[in-house]
């Protein structure tokens, strides 16, 4: 407005303007105090998890049980068992009611020696303890211990599940909300619309990556200070591909998403027509989870673009993947996420300028708009 | 000077622009009037390179627009819109970088702005808790923060408060001193007649009019004219070529072309003292109801 003539600026580059779009899409959104909040309980919640697991896993829990006379050997040599010497038969059952033992092993005339004593039922930790087990030979012995076969899963599903749809979510309101402020038409005078996607894109993966690093830091952290980090060891080399794939795959969700919420002008109308990305993210989340153990289903898995990203990186932790399998995925992952960007574009670019009822898929694929 | 040329423009099997042909002068403002549907939005929308032509051109100094060009456009949409929970300075000056301006250099210019259009206190609050008027004026500041080379405003002065209304008028007009095509389209004639050099009058899609004021006043509608004496004109309603639009007593409003017009006025000045004899030219109201009269009839569905 000042009277002086400036030299003229020239365009920025597309790429330039997708970076400034990627960088106001990451200030707004730091800024907001959803953000701040979710992402501080998002990092306390992990801390406290790790940490509160360390406690109650690291207890001392052998199982106490009262001795009575020369039986106190029996129980001394097992493992998990602590002994606690009662003066005799009488005391050791009065500890047994009391509840300051599970159970209490008294001499007996009988096989073994000696019996067991308890309140209301058979202590069957004690019992299998105290017993003779016989050996047992298993044909297909499995890798990976269960439980922890699930927790992997289920941490990486859950993960991806949430940046995902979190960050998905972000994405398609602030499309919407460009679309129904309608400052959109400003923008597009300016900046081309596949810069707009693509800053929209970056700016939300980077917030992505960036909370789920954070949120893979503090695990890391507490793991090591609860003296847990011996879990970590198998993890690495997974959790590097886990991130490779994740990046391409949020990628991939976050283009369905801008695409599909540009195709309304409203937000209250965005859940019906995100409906079909929130069902490609919930696949890997639940088809990992549900099938951890069915290799063959996860193996498909593994390929399936949208379920790779998790159950890729989980047969890598399993074992169970060659080496050139996670390149092949990634490969698909790639080619996918190219052609989804080319039509997320297209519907994108289609789509921003009509208002009003929500703009069909075909149409905005199709015609000339 | 921009000019729009030849440009169709159909919605499905909806022909909304038909062969629209003007020019925006450099260092003149031009006013761009219709009604509702007629057509200007999307023409200011395909000048803005936001919708494509099926067919036609837009150039400027004779050269075929290229996106680069309107890197340097100031566009003012007539949906408004700005991000409601961005603080309005940075919002100025996201779109000014977004036109190439240096981070610090569009951060002045959108302060600089705000304060000349009186929202310096209101910069750093967010956009949504400005009344609707001032929102309409951070609207105004985010087409001007990177000091375009052609201005394109859809409706700039519709939700302004007299004051501001002021205000936007000095602007454009100073654009327009400094050679800066100006083309702005509103619904309130009178401004429109107050303020621009030429007019564009669409209606039905196409150009029913368009040129400077002056000469589209002359050639739209025939000339009236005002005679008021101290005796009676009801004689005037037998002169041939005369037809009388008013008559009260000593009052006649009517319409003549000027030869005849002279001769009446010589007649009553025999006949009576002549209090005033005016020739009054149409409004561009009156202007813009014949033209438009005339041409919707044609695409009457």
């Amino acid at each position: 407005m000042s009277a002086t003539t400036t030299a003229r600026p020239p365009r920025p580059s597309t790429p330039r303007l997708a970076l400034m779009v990627a960088e106001r899409e990451i200030v707004t959104q730091v800024r907001t105090k959803s953000f701040i909040i979710s992402t501080a309980i998002l990092l306390a919640g992990a801390l406290v998890a790790i940490v509160a697991g360390a406690l109650i896993g690291g207890r001392d829990d052998a199982t106490r049980v009262a001795v009575v006379g020369p039986v106190s050997e029996v129980v001394a040599q097992a493992d998990g068992l602590e002994a606690v010497p009662a003066a005799n038969e009488d005391a050791a059952r009065a500890m047994v009611r009391e509840g300051d033992v599970t159970a209490a092993v008294v001499p007996d005339g009988g096989v073994l020696g000696f019996r067991l004593v308890a309140l209301d039922e058979a202590p069957g930790e004690v019992v299998a303890t105290l017993s003779v087990a016989p050996e047992v030979e298993l044909l297909e012995p499995s890798g990976t211990d269960a439980g922890l076969r699930y927790l992997v899963a289920f941490g990486f599903g859950l993960v991806f599940l949430m940046s995902a749809a979190g960050f998905g979510a972000t994405i398609a309101q602030s499309t919407v909300q460009e679309k129904q402020s309608r400052i959109v038409e400003i923008l597009l005078a300016t900046v081309p619309s596949r810069a707009l996607l693509a800053g929209k894109i970056l700016g939300n993966s980077a917030l992505a990556f960036g909370q789920t690093a954070a949120l893979a830091a503090m695990a890391v952290l507490g793991l090591v200070l609860t003296g847990q980090d011996e879990v970590l060891a198998p993890l690495g080399a997974p959790l590097v591909w886990f991130v490779g794939f994740f990046l391409v795959g949020f990628v991939l969700l976050a283009a369905m998403y801008a695409a599909s919420a540009s195709l309304v002008s409203r937000l209250e109308d965005v859940n019906t027509v995100l409906t079909p990305a929130m069902m490609l993210t919930m696949i890997p989340y639940f088809g990992v989870i549900f099938f951890n153990d069915n290799a063959t289903v996860l193996t498909v898995l593994s390929y399936v673009p949208f379920s790779a990203p998790v159950a890729m990186p989980m047969r890598m932790f399993l074992g169970e993947a060659t080496w050139w399998e996670p390149l092949v995925a990634l490969v698909l992952l790639l080619a996918t996420c190219a052609a989804v960007i080319a039509a997320g574009a297209r519907i994108y670019e289609r789509s921003l300028l009509r208002t009003g009822p929500r703009v069909r898929l075909r149409e905005a694929l199709a015609a000339d708009a | 000077m921009l000019r729009i040329q030849g440009v169709d423009r159909s919605f499905g099997d909806r022909k909304v622009l038909d062969d629209v042909t003007f020019t925006v002068e450099r260092g003149r403002l031009t006013g761009f009037v219709g009604g509702n549907g007629a057509g200007k939005t999307t023409t200011m929308r395909i000048i803005l390179g936001v919708l494509a032509a099926d067919r036609g051109e837009v150039t400027l100094d004779g050269h075929p627009l290229q996106p680069e060009d309107r890197v340097d456009f100031g566009y003012m949409p007539e949906e408004r819109g700005l991000y409601p929970k961005m603080r309005v300075a940075e919002q100025i000056a996201y779109l000014g970088r977004l036109h190439g301006l240096e981070r610090g250099v569009a951060m002045d210019r959108a302060r600089d702005l705000l304060d000349r259009l009186g929202l310096a206190e209101r910069a750093d609050d967010p956009l949504e808790n400005l009344s609707l008027g001032n929102q309409q004026r951070a609207q105004i500041a985010a087409a001007l923060v990177h000091e375009p080379r052609v201005l394109v405003l859809d409706e700039p002065f519709s939700g302004l408060d007299p004051l501001a209304v002021d205000v936007v008028v000095g602007v454009l007009a100073e654009y327009a001193a400094r050679g800066v095509p100006v083309l702005f389209s509103s619904h309130q004639l009178d401004l429109v007649e107050r303020l621009c050099d030429d007019l564009v009058i669409i209606a039905g899609g196409r150009i029913a009019a368009a040129g400077a004021r002056e000469e589209l006043r002359s050639a739209v509608g025939s000339t009236r004219y005002e005679l008021t004496t101290t005796g009676d004109v009801g004689w005037v309603r037998e002169v041939p070529g005369v037809e009388v639009v008013e008559f009260d007593g000593g009052y006649a409003l009517f319409e003549a072309d000027e030869a005849v017009a002279h001769g009446v006025l010589a007649d009553a000045v025999r006949r009576a003292p002549v209090k005033s004899f005016t020739p009054v030219r149409p409004t561009l109201g009156e202007i813009f109801r014949e033209v438009v009269a005339d041409a919707v009839p044609e695409d009457a569905r």
